[in-house]
């Protein structure tokens, strides 16, 4: 099966070529009970097939407890992009990356590899001085087009100090916990499950919302 | 799987600080990058700077009033202009927001809230305009809870719920019947009669399950977690009740992004940037394009097409003053 037409294979390749270090895609699913599962593996196996530069590991979560653990995946699909030496970088995504939000995806994966522009002085300064931890949770729909935004964001925040751990959650597959935080609105962020606000707000919104946790 | 790509190459050429612009335009909607396009035909050497790359176009689902595209989504279209202007290596810097604009001698500055200064010969004021809040008790608190103002962002959320639209535009009315196919009761309410086109009002009748209420006021949102109904007064009976529903999408029309400039440019009582039929605002060198202007009639084409319009006007504004020369000191970075 293919996701992927021509043309957007075209297009992605293109610009995976300005990647600069590799990145892995963990992904973890379960066979049972995963309505999406397959799909986002599929999905994931396509793009490993556009560069060079990116590989895929596919984890059974049930037989992998532990790396799971390890990479703080809780919901399944879960993709998880590590950096040229498989670390961790606080840069998950919770569901498939469709709709909109291929574009959070390509961004993350770009962003992983080191290819886009860091953060200004002044924001490198605050988000330094964020020693305790923290976890920024995105709440998205698949048609949202300011949500690749707000994710984007988060990530990038997370990939700036390792104290931070970003992740995005596609609301209708994870309905409840997207009940559980009434989310109606999205993009909807949600800091160490307390603090939130709705809508794509800057940067500095973000990290003011961090500073409360600290 | 639906695939929206919208992803464009990073920009090769960058907007520069030391790099005194002919125009710089604030605002990277249909107005800023026609205005973009235009000026670059021109050999003006022009850059954007954008909060959101595509501006408001970006939250249509369906355009079918662009000459020569008879259906697009709002994004297809937006991203066609994108990539146009980016061919052009037009520098966009995008994702920052403006915090003042001042004037060295004849240079005008574009202040950025993350301390960086642009500068320019000339500006473009291209900001557009946002969603109009209802201003009745109960919006503010169940903001995000049940009120909303993107139906293809949060109508997914109302599957098999009941949802109220408030307005009667042409953005309402398309908004009750993209919600029409998700919802299970749609209540178009508005507070007089309704102004969208014919077009689509025609197809509201193909939706049983959109009821439209006119002369209908909204007094108050209500609920508890989340919104469980909205308060209204029939204008022709006088009469008050309580209209039971899960979701309020509110579609009334748009207000100009002008706050930041306000201080320094001339608007008018709806915050409208006063122009003249070139665009010009009361300072000089300084224009404005779009729906951030007092141009009636808020449209993708009517913005792109007075981009157009602005740009040409900049063009002779230069030819007719002497060249600004870059000051001997640069900015510091």
């Amino acid at each position: 099966m293919t996701l992927l037409n021509d043309e957007i294979r075209e297009q992605l390749s293109g610009f995976f070529k300005g990647m600069k270090q590799d990145v892995t895609m963990a992904v973890f699913t379960e066979k049972e009970k995963c309505e999406t599962c397959k799909q986002a593996e599929d999905f994931m196996q396509e793009i490993e097939t556009l560069s060079d530069k990116i590989h895929l590991e596919a984890y059974d979560f049930d037989t992998h407890q532990d790396k799971a653990k390890e990479l703080g995946v809780t919901l399944l699909p879960s993709i998880v992009l590590l950096d040229g030496e498989k670390k961790h970088q606080g840069v998950r995504f919770n569901g498939v990356p469709a709709g909109h939000e291929i574009n959070s995806f390509i961004k993350g994966i770009m962003e992983v590899s080191g290819a886009l522009d860091s953060l200004p002085e002044s924001q490198q300064e605050r988000l330094k001085k964020v020693t305790k931890p923290v976890n920024i949770k995105v709440f998205v729909t698949l048609s949202c087009p300011h949500c690749p935004g707000a994710v984007e964001k988060a990530h990038k925040l997370a990939l700036g100090n390792p104290n931070i751990d970003a992740e995005m959650i596609e609301a209708q597959t994870f309905g409840e916990v997207a009940g559980k935080f009434n989310v109606s609105s999205v993009p909807k962020v949600v800091i160490n499950d307390e603090f939130e606000f709705v809508g794509n707000q800057s940067i500095d919104t973000f990290l003011d919302e961090i500073e409360k946790t600290q | 799987m639906e695939l929206n790509l919208d992803i464009t190459e990073e920009p090769k050429v960058k907007l520069k600080e030391e790099v005194l612009y002919d125009t710089l335009i604030i605002g990277g909607g249909p107005a800023g990058l026609n205005t973009a396009l235009y000026a670059k035909r021109k050999g003006l050497n022009a850059g954007i700077i954008t909060e959101r790359l595509g501006g408001q176009v970006m939250d249509t689902s369906t355009v079918e009033n662009y000459l020569g595209y008879e259906s697009m989504t709002g994004e297809g279209l937006v991203n066609k202009f994108i990539g146009h202007v980016q061919n052009l290596q037009v520098p966009i810097l995008k994702e920052v927001q403006v915090e003042k604009l001042d004037k060295d001698g004849d240079i005008h500055q574009v202040h950025l809230k993350n301390g960086d200064i642009y500068q320019g010969r000339t500006l473009v004021l291209a900001t557009g305009s946002k969603p109009r809040k209802l201003g009745i008790p109960g919006e503010k608190e169940f903001s995000g809870k049940g009120v909303a103002y993107c139906a293809i962002c949060d109508g997914p959320f109302f599957e098999g719920l009941d949802v109220v639209i408030a307005g009667g535009g042409n953005t309402a009315v398309e908004s009750a019947i993209d919600l029409a196919k998700i919802a299970a009761r749609v209540d178009l309410v508005h507070r007089s009669q309704l102004r969208a086109d014919q077009v689509l009002i025609d197809q509201l009748k193909n939706y049983k399950n959109i009821h439209i209420h006119l002369e209908t006021q909204m007094e108050e949102i209500m609920g508890e977690a989340m919104v469980t109904g909205i308060k209204v007064l029939d204008r022709k009976t006088g009469e008050k009740k309580i209209m039971n529903t899960n979701g309020i999408f509110v579609e009334i029309g748009y207000l100009p992004n002008s706050d930041v400039f306000k201080d320094y440019i001339k608007t008018n009582d709806r915050k409208e940037i006063i122009v003249d039929d070139y665009g010009r605002t009361n300072v000089d060198g300084v224009f404005a394009a779009g729906d951030i202007t007092t141009i009636p009639y808020k449209q993708i084409i009517t913005s792109a097409g007075d981009g157009a319009k602005v740009a040409l006007a900049v063009n002779d504004y230069l030819n007719t003053h002497a060249k600004i020369e870059a000051p001997q000191k640069v900015v510091a970075k």
